[in-house]
């Protein structure tokens, strides 16, 4: 279990968390359909660094956008989310 | 008989004898015996019988590695199958049954199996299925019957058990004399430390070969050390395992606060979550069988084992002995042998080209041995043999650490550590005590020449064992699951080349044990017909956990009714006067029909839907998922959610509407209601609640961040009832005193003190309409209705009456025709969707979504009653077309109804269809219908 270090609430067990989806899945409604098609299923599993949204579903309930190595699990940072434009 | 106890000496406390049995009968040992070193001392030898071939076993080792000595401990709910013999300690009273014997462990018909052996080759399973189903068949009696292990307890387990999490900058797992030092000088320098131990007492090594450490017994040594941790802050904890290594460095400990088939004074087990700052892994070896024929039988055992038995349990397992061995382990159990008045029968030492050759008798009576060039039979009651000490790095692996191989050891040690975990003394392959106590002061972070020091004499335990030039027949590598060399030979000769490939086609290592011993021989065996170097053959992966654990410590507090917290609606009480049957829905309890004496579920629901129909009924909808939604942006932000229209709603205006996930399919559906200009309500399913607070919280937050919009979870805020039926709305104007709004509109009212929301929907196919109330203001109102209803000859309907109502209006319920693979089109929903701009909206357009050959909604009509989740076909024994989602039967008239998902939907309208249930062996033929079966047009609720 991975301990997350929430930037509101402080290290906090992973059982405390929602992952959500990988960055890149954040899709607006409306995209072209063959986008969409391509976003979500046909992406590739990241082997290393990955840029993801998390939740403090059961803690704060922010969303969080983590960074993390999908082979160590090292957690390389944990931010609130910012929206993006 | 020729296991003996001594007249003295051991860590046994002979002031308290304990008397347990063993099949049935009687035998006593003292307090700090295990199973197995109180049944030597008895003189008892056969333990068991193997897996698949029922040989007799007797004791293999002294701990935890055990593949041999397996029993049920304990009887009724508290029964532990597949226990350890040497990992029990007994208690008064214990009551032990053998496993896998019948009759009985002397006398074992399953043992003529074993005359047969090579009827259950390696790769026996695979072999039989790819031979086709009859040769299974032929075997499947006979193969169920004789394989396994001890039969899983039948009654409730009666014993409590709980989960701790803990903290600590240091956490050392196992208490030997290297994890002893890094404890005392981590906790010296201030850490706060956590030592683990899987026995009832510290020390390891210590207890079995004397030492002077730091000046005194080292024993002696070992508990100051507990103590001065324990007066520092510091945590011991004996008989606890540590039996995962997870990521962050979190471990899971698993504490015995009994042991197996003991009743507890309060709790049995406890399950620790540990999360450490550093962990050091201080878990020491295993010794490795030697290899040769009838290496399993009685009276074979590890040569570290033997001197356990000796040392620690005064117990002498065998009179007339042969040591065999690689290493200069055998000189320190030969020295213990002759000490302890045993007769040294021979000494086999591989490194000088001895050999031994093979085992004869059950127990053992005869060995057979190249000594010192000359092949020669000797009588023995006991063989200690030791191929070698293998490092134990299953902690060290499950945290992602890298292995080497090591020549002197003849095994893998840990290298590289992806977390923050460090391996020291023997698992790090040291050899020397004084070695080993150095290493484990300085990884404490204690100065090296602040070590504690010892008197023992340097030692060296590296060695290995030479492979057999010779496959030796019936030469067992794996123990536990009966796999021998020839079975691995065999294996490779088919071509499983892989170590991962060999390990499930021969099932080495797959017992409980999980091939504590056998992995390094099996190993060994693939390197020598693979001709490669052990390193570059590897390792099958270590997983957690390390033991087999029970399955009540990890349920923890959390069975029984203690599983989920049970969630009481604000109504609970106004329904228990009415002794329903309940039924859990989401996370609460709803009345599932309210059956008068002597009446039926069934019965009951009929009534109850009928009294919908014919007067009116009341129903409690409180559980409904609501979400107020505010704002300048409310109606712009529900569009993203809904795909149906919802910004022309006119205020105090609602309308049903869905929500898609991403992928297009319905998700979810429910009301919106308009009660503002800025405000609206959403209702939907409350099964999906949490889910839909969590899409809504992310279309918020991360899809439309910049909309001026508040999103509530009102679910528990407000209380709901619906009241329904032609009645309906003269009872409510009644008690209001104001005009109740038509169809799908929406008023503010106050009723019996309480003020909230009157709604005009109908989800029965009748005129009704839900009342939402703050949950402290709904019972006064709820027992007013009641009154009313009941007195007007009405009904209160539960869960199985509302589906009747809804199957026969055809409205979808989530989980059934919304079942997560149904977009809108294939729920004749089309006509309702937007064009873009929503949620799943993108997702629609994808040419698979558009096939008419799709499963879609359609109804069912039958004479008789149509079996719900059964299939549908075109003709008997045809490949299925559907299934029946959502069966019931007509309210008023008679006959089945259904809704069903069917390939081609309403292009099949009319159809003749059969429904075709055969795990219930039922077959009812259908006709496809529209899916609406009471007042197509909706007149019954129309304004």
């Amino acid at each position: 279990m991975l301990l997350i270090n929430c930037p509101l609430c402080g290290p906090r067990a992973q059982a405390e968390f929602n992952f959500e989806r990988p960055v890149e899945t954040i899709i607006g409604v409306d995209v072209p359909t063959a986008e969409l098609v391509e976003r979500l299923y046909t992406r590739t599993n990241a082997r290393g660094p990955s840029a993801e949204l998390w939740r403090h579903a059961r803690g704060c309930r922010a969303w969080l956008r983590i960074e993390r190595h999908t082979v160590t699990h090292v957690i390389a940072s944990v931010a609130v989310w910012e929206p993006q434009s | 008989m020729s296991g003996f106890r001594l007249p003295d000496g051991g860590r046994i406390d002979r002031s308290r004898p304990i008397a347990f049995s063993f099949d049935g009968r009687v035998y006593s040992g003292f307090a700090g015996d295990t199973l197995a070193s109180a049944l030597l001392a008895s003189g008892v030898m056969i333990f068991g019988r193997s897996f698949k071939y029922h040989r007799p076993r007797g004791v293999l080792g002294a701990a935890v590695e055990e593949p041999n000595a397996l029993v049920t401990a304990g009887q009724g709910g508290r029964a532990e199958p597949n226990t350890r013999a040497t990992d029990l300690f007994i208690s008064e009273g214990l009551s032990v049954t053998s496993q896998n014997r019948w009759p009985s462990l002397a006398v074992d018909l399953g043992a003529a199996i074993g005359l047969a052996a090579p009827f259950l080759p390696a790769g026996f399973y695979y072999k039989t299925f790819f031979g086709g189903p009859r040769l299974w068949l032929a075997y499947e009696h006979l193969i169920r019957r004789a394989a396994g292990l001890g039969p899983a307890p039948s009654e409730p387990d009666p014993d409590h058990y709980e989960h701790r999490a803990a903290f600590c900058d240091v956490l050392v797992i196992g208490s030997g004399p290297a994890g002893l030092a890094a404890a005392d000088a981590a906790s010296a320098a201030g850490k706060r430390v956590m030592l683990v131990e899987q026995d009832i007492l510290p020390g390891g090594s210590l207890l079995r070969d004397a030492a002077t450490v730091s000046g005194m017994p080292g024993t002696d040594w070992a508990a100051t050390v507990c103590t001065r941790i324990l007066s520092r802050g510091g945590r011991v904890l004996t008989r606890t395992t540590a039996t995962g290594y997870h990521d962050h460095d979190l471990l899971t400990l698993i504490e015995r606060l009994v042991e197996p088939g003991a009743a507890p004074s309060a709790i049995a087990q406890r399950l620790w979550r540990v999360r450490a700052g550093q962990v050091i892994l201080a878990v020491g070896t295993i010794e490795r069988p030697m290899l040769f024929t009838g290496n399993d039988r009685p009276g074979v055992m590890l040569s570290s084992a033997v001197r356990t038995y000796i040392e620690r349990f005064a117990v002498v397992p065998g009179r007339r002995v042969i040591v065999a061995g690689c290493t200069d382990d055998m000189t320190l159990t030969a020295e213990s042998l002759a000490r302890a008045g045993a007769e040294i029968a021979g000494l086999i030492d591989t490194r000088k080209g001895d050999a031994l050759l093979a085992a004869q008798g059950a127990p053992v009576t005869a060995v057979t041995a190249m000594i010192a060039g000359r092949k020669q039979q000797i009588r023995c009651d006991l063989v200690a043999m030791s191929g070698g000490f293998t490092p134990s790095v299953h902690l060290h692996s499950q945290a992602g650490g890298d292995l080497a191989w090591h020549d002197g050891c003849g095994a893998f040690i840990p290298s590289t550590s992806r977390q923050s975990q460090l391996t020291i003394g023997a698992a790090s392959a040291a050899e020397t005590l004084a070695d080993v106590l150095a290493q484990g002061w300085c990884a404490g972070g204690g100065n090296a020449g602040d070590a504690p020091v010892t008197n023992a004499p340097a030692s060296s335990w590296h060695g290995t064992a030479a492979q057999p030039d010779v496959t030796p027949r019936k030469a067992f590598v794996d123990f536990q699951n009966d796999v021998t060399a020839s079975d691995l030979d065999l294996a490779w000769r088919e071509g499983y080349r892989s170590v991962e490939h060999m390990k499930r086609y021969t099932t080495l290592g797959m017992a409980t044990d999980q091939g504590k011993t056998s992995n390094i021989p099996g190993l060994m065996r693939l390197s020598a017909n693979e001709a490669r170097a052990p390193a570059e053959v590897g390792l099958t992966t270590f997983r957690p956990p390390y033991v087999p654990v029970t399955l009540g410590v990890l349920a923890g507090e959390d069975g029984g009714h203690h599983m989920a917290p049970r969630r009481r609606m604000v109504l609970h009480a106004e329904h228990e006067r009415h002794a329903p049957l309940w039924q859990p829905l989401g996370y609460w309890h709803r009345p599932r029909a309210y059956p008068r004496a002597g009446e039926t579920l069934h019965a009951s629901a009929h009534r109850e839907a009928r009294a919908v129909r014919t007067t009116m009924g009341l129903t409690d909808v409180s559980t409904l998922a609501k979400f107020d939604i505010s704002g300048p942006d409310a109606a712009e932000f529900l569009e993203i959610v809904c795909a149906t229209t919802v910004a022309k709603l006119g205020i105090g205006r609602g309308r049903y509407t869905f929500m898609l996930r991403e992928d297009g399919m319905v998700m979810d559906d429910g009301t919106v209601w308009r009660l503002g200009e800025t405000h609206f309500l959403l209702t939907s399913s409350t099964g999906g609640s949490d889910r839909m607070d969590a899409h809504l919280s992310y279309a918020r937050s991360i899809l439309a961040p910049k909309l001026r919009v508040a999103v509530v979870n009102v679910q528990e805020h407000w209380a709901a009832l619906a009241l329904a039926g032609p009645q309906a709305r003269s009872t409510i104007e009644a008690m209001t005193g104001a005009a109740a709004p038509r169809h799908m509109g929406a008023s503010a009212v106050t009723i019996e003190g309480g003020a909230g929301w009157l709604l005009a929907a109908s989800y029965s196919g009748e005129r009704a309409f839900e009342l939402y109330l703050p949950g402290d203001r709904m019972v006064a109102a709820w027992r007013a209705i009641e009154t009313a209803t009941l007195a007007a000859g009405g009904a209160l309907y539960g869960l199985e009456a509302l589906e009747l109502l809804r199957i026969e209006k055809g409205h979808i319920v989530v989980g059934a025709e919304a079942s997560g693979r149904t977009t809108p089109q294939d729920l004749g929903l089309r006509k309702m969707l937007r064009g873009r701009g929503f949620i799943g909206g993108s997702a629609l357009a994808r040419p698979a979504l558009q096939s008419v050959d799709r499963e879609a909604l359609v109804g069912l009509e039958a004479d008789s009653a149509i079996p719900e989740g059964a299939m549908l076909l075109s003709e008997r024994g045809g490949t299925p077309i559907g299934h029946v989602s959502s069966a019931g039967e007509r309210i008023i008239g008679s006959g089945g109804i259904a809704l069903a998902l069917l390939q081609g939907g309403m292009l099949r309208m009319g159809e003749q269809l059969l429904v075709s249930s055969p795990t219930r062996g039922i077959e009812v033929p259908v006709r496809v219908v529209t899916p609406v079966f009471y007042d197509a047009a909706g007149d019954r609720y129309r304004d």
